[in-house]
Order: structure tokens, then C-alpha cells, then sequence
């Protein structure tokens, strides 16, 4: 197990049956239909490092980012996280616990993403619950003050409920909920797309900041490519399911070789061109 | 100043709760030029849809507009009972939404929508009306041989090029396009927006464009409004705003702006502290004193006008 | 300030009592329900005599209207007495506690059946979902009454003898409640589908929540509004449902009267002039389902967000 290979996606596809239901496709004699949402995927993430997958909607980003962290079995290939295979039915629940608790996930939505009826303190000790990682009321009570603390939240809010909390705020909740069990690996799946400009650059470098701290790998998937330039090591740029490109951050962005990625980049807005008065066509 | 179309005078917007009246557009003036097109711009909260949504008179209830004037021209329309506004509404403002789908019948085909909209506000027979609809849909990049699609035949960025020859069918003197490409891809967006601006020019027809993002602020306006917390921070040419802003607010915004042009993995990203206020819980003097720099003692006592028709900040008086 | 204190506080500003004071038929209603609830509670303390204790019966005082005084005893009784001379107001409060508790028992039966169901239909999917879907679509379209009458007849069938009438109660309560948990499962299984796809449950199932932790723990705290709702509604249907069991005949025994039972009682005597043995029953239930169902409605309301 090299260094490099920390977290290995591995041929990983998705295939999605789309068909009617038997009886209306005896009827029609239509064969059945498949989707492959994803399609032959392989990447490799350096330990501490940031992956981005790029791509518009329908590209299979989402889809990856459930299968990278064991929320949907992928129909082909496989998930390696320092060498486990996320998938293998063969390793015994303890081992899939050990290796779950390695790894967490921060939504999009800042709404959805927090149980409404929970209190924010709930919210950050389950996982410590789940994974048996304190062993006192009060060393609980530490910890979630300590992740609190670490996102930039005070500790009373640990009383609160979500919907006291702006949208940035309640993201930086997600983040502490993601910390919680100490894990390794984050997939990020578009964490500020739904965030105002201002509170994107606090969320964008809070997650900088943890990398830096923790040591932390990150999937970052998302669709604009400015937020993707300051955020990762390496780019995968993703259409209709396929990884079409793969490069160093700096070297995709400045001489992309694909056409589609060249349009990307191309279409993506550009303060500075209003200032200088270029129309784009 | 014939050349100004539309002219907004302190708008103030109030929505009565027991807890206190909430107010979400506070005192808010500008002027929309003749074929211009002016850009709003803000976080959510911030009051640009709202202000939209208070020239097309489609604040929800119980809001109310309590004080100011809305000019379309030389007719005052902030007054008008609901059978005038409507009739101008249709015919000298179009509207675009973010959800194509909202504006949009689904039970009826594209053409016939638009024949519809011809035939309710321009004084042409059927025939006349059918040609129109086919070239407008022609000049937003849809063949002619779809005018009997239904709307959820087409994908998302289609079918915002259906709602703008929609928007476009009675020849209206201003379009109001709230947060058009917010839901389409990058690659839609940029050619649904260049199609927008080109249409307008070429009808002289001026455009309102809501959106959170600067950067299609950038290539898509002449001027811009910076809006926040209900409350005008800056105004001005877009070319001139963006490179050198001036309000605290605006600077920190594009500062904040991620760019696909420079940047690396080390770049610490500039931040403006907190988030905008809610309504219910706005600071006193200037919104955004609490988050920022350079405030001075004054900004947390007094709320500042805005100073030459430009920006509402104490640094500048 | 003690943390009861702040929760009334919180309660007394919130738009919910805002929206109860705000709404006159509302505030009659819960008055109404509050008080016949009152009286059903402290129905020993409350009622002038005990109608069951046959001791204190007297066959002299049969048919005395209200409020005037017996031919024979000389004695008034408030809303009058029945044909065995039992006080009438005394009757319909104790008639009242048994609607009343079978009514509350019955929907927390049909409830707890229905929200369990609804919680596995709409989280499982596949042909869980299927089974109990189409079992819920089975049961409605027998009315409701007819399922309790079908499964009060079984359970007597099945019951020896001796304990049909001890056990007269629970068969009821059971009855009611199965017929009415097609309800709570449909909603319940519709707001569960919208929530199981939300970020919060994927970051439980990221953490290995079994489906059940999931479902009890995260997604029932968040269907519970509507529940409350059609709980309501449902009272007000239980309580007519055992009335109308009663009234046929099926339903609470005589040795324990509900308000159904006096009603079957009374309309023997209707067209001979005694009105007021089904008047005054009669009127007790028709207030009771009434401001339970506006309760219900009131509930319904406020609690919609997208009515606001």
C-alpha cells in the first residue's frame, strides 16, 4: 500500500435500472432500460490531499460521492479506503464499523443535512455515541464543546436547535457532525453551492484549515471551477458518468487538454471581464 | 431625463407581524435607463427579489408598500388597483423566473402560449400572431418545428429560452429576470444570458437582472445595485464598481469572490465575518456595521444615506 | 428563572397560542372539550347520584321530565330520569367517561398501529410497502363501521360466555382501533418517504444506524405534527363509531352505559313523549364530536405551514 493509493476508487460504476415495471414492459415488449450514471471510474486520493470532481448535472458526481463513502453499492468496482474494501462482504461487521468510522461526509444543503428536532449537542455526540468514543457524560460534553470550538461555533450553542442558526452556521454544524468520530476521509458533496458568496469563503476556508490541522483527505465534488482552483490538489472532470480528464489543479485549469473541459472553463463567470469590458461569445 | 424608464423613489416595503413590523426593502431609490441593463445584487435576505417583486406588484400578503413612488414612465404603477397592473404588467414588463417551470403552463404547448401573449397585448389577428411566436422562438435558438412541445419536453436551459420569447411576446419595455440561470449548468448559463442581453439590445428593451452572482453580474450588465439587508450599500457603473468599489460590503463581496483565473491550494480566501442579519433582528445605524472593518463610531448610531447616487457608507462623507 | 417558567414564557409568545386566541370557535371549542373531559374525569365527585348502584334506584321516579318535581316522590332531578328512574344527568356524565375512554384508547390503538405501519411502508419501500399499502386500501373501502362491527363479532364469537360482557369494553376499544389506522399510515408513510431522502438520514446511515434506530430516532420526531392532527380528527370519528356500536346494540353493555347506549335507550321512548332521554344524550355527543372534529380542524391549520 503506497502512500498515494489512500483512498482508491476502482473501476467503480453505477447502473440504474430504469425500466417499467414487468408487466407494462410484457405488454409493450420494451427490453429493459439501464442508466449507467456512472461508468468505469478510477482515481486515486493522496493521503491529506484534495480530489475534486467536477462536473454539471447528470454527470454522476453525487452518484460517486454516495458510493465513496458506502451509501450505495456500486453495480461494478470497488472503494478502497487505506486498503478496505468498503463493499466486501466477505469482512466482519466490526471491521465495516472501524472502517465506517473513518470516513464521514458533509451535504449540500445546510437545511436538510441537520435533523430539525434535534438539539445541536444531540446532533454532535451520536456519532461519539454510536462509535463508543467517550466514556463519561462529561468527556462527551468536552468533546462536543471542542468540535464546536473547532468550526468556529461557541459552545452555548450546543442548546440550540438548527433552525436557530444561519445557513452558513448550520454548514459549519455539518462540518463538527463530520468530525465528530475523527475520521480520515471527508467527501465534501458541493458543501457551499448553497451558501451567499460571503459565508462560501468562510466555509471554504474552514475546511482549508481542518486539512491543515487534522490532516484530513477530502472528495470534493462540485460544479464551479473557481471554487475548485483554490480548493484542490487534483481535478477529475466528469461528463455523462465518465472521468474525461485528470490532472494536477494547476495544470487542468491553465491548459485543459479535453474540448469539454476547455468549455467549461471557458463559460465559467468572470468578475474580471466586467471590468475590462470583454463580452464573452 | 426622458431616457429614464423606470424610477424607483425611497421604496420602503413593510410586512406587519405582532412582534414588530419586518422590513425588507428600507428606503431604496433608482433609476432604470432606457435599453440599460442594471444588475441587483445581493446575499439571500438581502431585498433583490423583493424589490422586483414590488414593481411587478407581487408582494406576497401581508406585505404592503408603505412609502415611495414606482414610475413606469410617466405612469405611477405602485398604486394602480389590480386590473390596470395586470394590463401593464403583460404588456410593457416581462418577467423571468429562476423555475422556468413557474411561468410556464405545463398543459398547454410553447406555441400556444405564446400566440396567447401576442394575442392579449398587441393588436394583430390570429395569422399575424402565429408568425410572431414562430420567429420569437426562432431568434431564441428553439426550431420552429417544436411550437407544439409541451414544456416538459424540453431541458432546463430550453426551456428559459421558451420563458424569454415568452417574456419577449408582447414587446415589453422592461424585463424583469430574477435569478434566470441560477438553476442551469455553467455552460447553459453563459449562452442563455448572452442571448438575453442580445435580444434586449436589439429591442431597446431595458433589463432588471436579479442574481447572488458577481460574476454574471461581470459580463452581463451596464450598471449595478448592491443591495443589503433591505437597504441600497452601492450603485454604479458595473465596469467602474468592479474595479474599484467602494462600500465596505461590495469590496469584501468580490474579494470573496473565488476566480477561475488565479488562485492555488494556499490561497486563504478573503471572508467578511458573520452573515447578513435577519429581518427580525437588524443592528441599529448601518446593517453591516457589525461586519465591518472599517467601521466608525457613527455607523453603529445612524443608518447613512446614499451619498451623490452612489454609496451609502460614512467613509465617503 | 427555572426552565418551566421560560417554557410557558416560549408558549405564551408563540404563533400557536397566538393563533388559539386569535380564533373565538376555537377557544369554545377547546372550552367545551376541557370541560366535558372534566366532568368524564371527576365523574364520581361530579354526578348528583351513582346511576349504576341499583340500590338507589326507585321505580317511583321513572319518567320525571327535567327540572320538574316526580308525581309520586316529590324529587327533582336536573335534566330528569329514564324509565327506571335514574337521574339522566348523573347518567350521561358517567355515559360520557365510557365514550370518552374508549374513544382516547381506541385512537391511541389506531396511532401507535398506524404510525409503525406508515414508518415501515414509507422507509422499507419494496414489498413491504406493497403489503401494507394495499392491506390500507382493502380496509377502506369497507366502512369503517362495518370493520368494527366484523371484528366485535368475531371477538365475541371467540369469547366464552362468561366474559363477553367484562371484556364488552376491550373488544370495543379494539375494534374502533383497528378500523381506523388506515389514516395515520397514510400520512405517515407519505412524509416518511420525503424525509428518509434527506441529508440528515444519509448522515445517519453514514454512522451504521440500523433502520429502526433511524426510523424511531430520526424520522418519527419529524412526522408527528400531522399525526397530532389526524389524531384530533380521529377522536371526534372513535367516539361516534362507539356511539353508533352502542346505539345498535353491539357496543358498551348495559351494566356500563356509554352515551351511544343511552341514546338507543331514549329513542325507545321518543314518539311517547319522554324527549328528554335522548335529547340530552343525544346533545352531549353531538357537542362533544363536534368540537373535538373544529379542535381538529383548528389544528390542522396551524400547523400547515404552507396555509400561513
Amino acid at each position: 500500500m503506497s502512500e498515494h493509493e489512500f483512498i482508491r476508487i476502482d473501476r467503480l460504476s453505477q447502473r440504474f435500472d430504469l425500466s417499467d415495471p414487468w408487466i407494462a414492459r410484457l405488454i409493450s415488449r420494451r427490453p429493459k432500460q439501464f442508466l449507467n450514471a456512472v461508468d468505469n471510474v478510477s482515481f486515486n486520493i493522496e493521503k491529506g490531499k484534495t480530489y475534486a470532481l467536477v462536473g454539471e448535472s447528470g454527470s454522476g458526481k453525487s452518484t460517486i460521492a454516495l458510493m465513496a463513502v458506502g451509501l450505495l453499492r456500486p453495480t461494478g468496482g470497488s472503494v478502497l479506503i487505506d486498503g478496505h474494501n468498503l463493499y466486501d462482504r466477505t469482512q466482519s461487521q466490526l471491521e465495516h464499523r472501524r472502517t465506517r468510522r473513518r470516513l464521514q461526509m458533509v451535504f449540500q444543503s445546510p437545511y436538510a443535512s441537520l435533523n430539525p428536532r434535534w438539539r445541536v449537542g444531540n446532533i454532535l455526540s451520536e456519532p461519539l455515541r454510536v462509535f463508543s468514543l467517550t466514556d463519561s457524560q462529561s468527556a462527551e460534553r468536552r468533546r462536543v464543546h471542542e468540535l464546536l470550538e473547532q468550526v468556529g461555533l461557541s459552545q452555548s450553542d450546543a442548546h440550540r436547535f438548527p433552525h436557530e442558526f444561519s445557513g452558513g452556521q448550520r454548514q459549519r454544524i455539518s462540518i463538527a457532525r463530520a468530525l465528530a468520530s475523527r475520521p480520515e476521509f471527508i467527501v465534501c458533496d458541493e458543501p457551499t453551492s448553497a451558501l451567499d458568496v460571503s459565508v462560501q469563503a468562510q466555509v471554504l476556508n474552514l475546511l482549508k484549515r481542518l486539512q491543515n490541522d487534522l490532516g484530513l483527505t477530502y472528495l470534493f465534488i462540485t460544479h464551479d471551477l473557481a471554487v475548485v482552483r483554490v480548493m484542490a490538489h487534483r481535478i477529475g472532470v466528469l461528463k455523462s458518468g465518465r472521468l474525461i480528464e485528470e490532472e494536477s489543479t494547476q495544470s487542468l485549469i491553465e491548459s485543459p487538454q479535453s474540448e469539454y473541459t476547455k468549455m467549461l472553463i471557458r463559460s465559467a463567470p468572470r468578475i474580471s471581464r466586467g471590468t475590462t469590458g470583454i463580452s464573452f461569445t | 431625463m426622458t431616457d429614464i424608464l423606470l424610477s424607483v423613489r425611497n421604496l420602503r416595503v413593510v410586512f406587519p407581524h405582532r412582534h414588530g413590523d419586518l422590513v425588507p426593502i428600507d428606503d431604496i431609490s433608482f433609476n432604470v435607463k432606457k435599453g440599460e441593463i442594471i444588475g441587483f445584487v445581493g446575499e439571500s435576505g438581502a431585498g433583490k427579489s423583493m424589490t422586483g417583486a414590488a414593481i411587478m406588484g407581487l408582494i406576497d400578503d401581508p406585505g404592503i408598500i408603505e412609502s415611495g413612488e414606482i414610475w413606469l414612465g410617466d405612469v405611477r404603477i405602485d398604486q394602480l388597483d389590480a386590473k390596470r397592473l395586470i394590463k401593464i404588467r403583460g404588456k410593457r414588463i416581462g418577467m423571468i423566473f429562476q423555475d422556468p417551470l413557474t411561468s410556464l403552463n405545463p398543459l398547454k404547448t410553447i406555441g400556444d402560449q405564446l400566440v396567447e401573449t401576442i394575442l392579449a397585448h398587441l393588436p394583430v389577428n390570429a395569422d399575424q400572431a402565429k408568425r410572431k411566436a414562430l420567429i420569437g422562438l426562432e431568434e431564441v435558438g428553439i426550431d420552429s418545428g417544436r411550437f407544439n412541445a409541451f414544456p416538459h419536453e424540453f431541458s432546463g436551459g430550453m426551456r428559459q429560452r421558451v420563458v424569454i420569447a415568452l417574456a419577449l411576446a408582447a414587446e415589453p419595455e422592461l424585463i424583469i429576470a430574477d435569478e434566470p440561470t441560477t438553476a442551469l449548468d455553467v455552460s447553459v448559463q453563459a449562452q442563455v444570458l448572452e442571448l438575453l442581453k442580445k435580444l434586449c439590445r436589439e429591442r431597446n428593451a431595458s433589463v432588471m437582472l436579479i442574481t447572488h452572482d458577481m460574476g454574471v453580474i461581470a459580463e452581463t450588465t451596464d450598471r449595478v445595485a448592491v443591495l443589503y439587508a433591505g437597504r441600497l450599500a452601492e450603485i454604479g457603473n458595473t465596469a467602474s464598481l468592479l474595479s474599484s468599489p467602494r462600500h465596505p460590503y461590495t469590496r469584501g463581496l468580490i474579494a470573496s469572490t473565488p476566480s477561475v483565473e488565479h488562485g492555488d491550494i494556499s490561497t486563504h480566501l478573503y471572508q467578511i465575518e458573520g452573515s447578513m442579519p435577519r429581518l427580525d433582528a437588524l443592528p441599529t445605524g448601518c446593517s453591516f456595521h457589525p461586519r465591518c472593518q472599517d467601521a466608525l463610531p457613527r455607523c453603529r448610531l445612524r443608518q447613512p444615506e446614499v451619498i451623490n447616487e452612489s454609496v451609502a457608507c460614512f467613509l465617503y462623507e | 428563572m427555572s426552565k418551566g417558567n421560560s417554557l410557558m414564557n416560549r408558549f405564551y409568545k408563540s404563533d400557536f397560542f397566538y393563533d388559539f386566541r386569535k380564533s373565538p370557535v376555537t377557544i369554545v371549542s377547546f372550552v367545551v372539550v376541557l370541560a366535558l373531559i372534566l366532568l368524564a374525569v371527576f365523574a364520581d365527585l361530579i354526578a348528583p347520584t351513582d346511576p349504576f348502584d341499583a340500590k338507589s334506584l326507585n321505580l317511583f321516579n321513572g319518567f320525571t321530565p327535567p327540572m320538574e318535581p316526580n308525581a309520586f316522590t316529590g324529587e327533582t332531578f336536573t335534566l330528569g330520569t329514564d324509565d327506571q328512574g335514574r337521574d339522566l344527568l348523573s347518567a350521561i356524565i358517567f355515559g360520557l367517561r365510557v365514550s370518552l375512554f374508549v374513544g382516547l384508547t381506541a385512537v391511541i390503538l389506531a396511532m401507535v398501529l398506524g404510525v409503525s405501519l406508515g414508518l415501515l411502508a414509507g422507509y422499507r419501500g419494496g414489498w413491504v410497502d406493497s403489503v401494507i399499502m394495499r392491506a390500507a386500501d382493502i380496509q377502506v373501502t369497507f366502512p369503517s363501521i362495518l370493520i368494527a362491527m366484523l371484528i366485535f363479532g368475531i371477538a365475541r364469537g371467540l369469547l366464552p360466555p362468561d366474559l363477553r360482557d367484562e371484556l364488552a369494553i376491550t373488544v370495543l376499544i379494539i375494534a374502533i382501533g383497528l378500523s381506523e389506522w388506515v389514516p395515520f399510515a397514510r400520512t405517515v408513510r407519505g412524509t416518511t418517504m420525503v424525509e428518509k431522502e434527506k441529508e440528515y438520514v444519509k448522515a445517519a446511515r453514514l454512522i451504521g444506524l440500523s433502520g429502526r434506530q433511524i426510523m424511531l430516532r430520526h424520522i418519527l420526531p419529524n412526522v408527528l405534527s400531522p399525526v397530532l392532527v389526524i389524531a384530533t380528527i380521529t377522536l371526534a370519528l372513535a367516539i361516534i363509531a362507539e356511539a353508533t356500536l352502542s346505539f345498535l346494540g353491539v357496543g358498551a353493555p348495559p351494566t356500563e352505559p356509554s352515551l351511544g347506549t343511552l341514546i338507543r335507550i331514549g329513542q325507545d321512548f321518543l314518539f311517547s313523549g319522554e324527549w328528554w332521554i335522548l335529547l340530552f344524550p343525544a346533545a352531549t355527543l353531538l357537542a362533544l364530536a363536534l368540537s373535538v372534529n373544529l379542535l381538529g380542524d383548528w389544528l390542522r391549520d396551524t400547523l400547515n405551514p404552507r396555509l400561513k
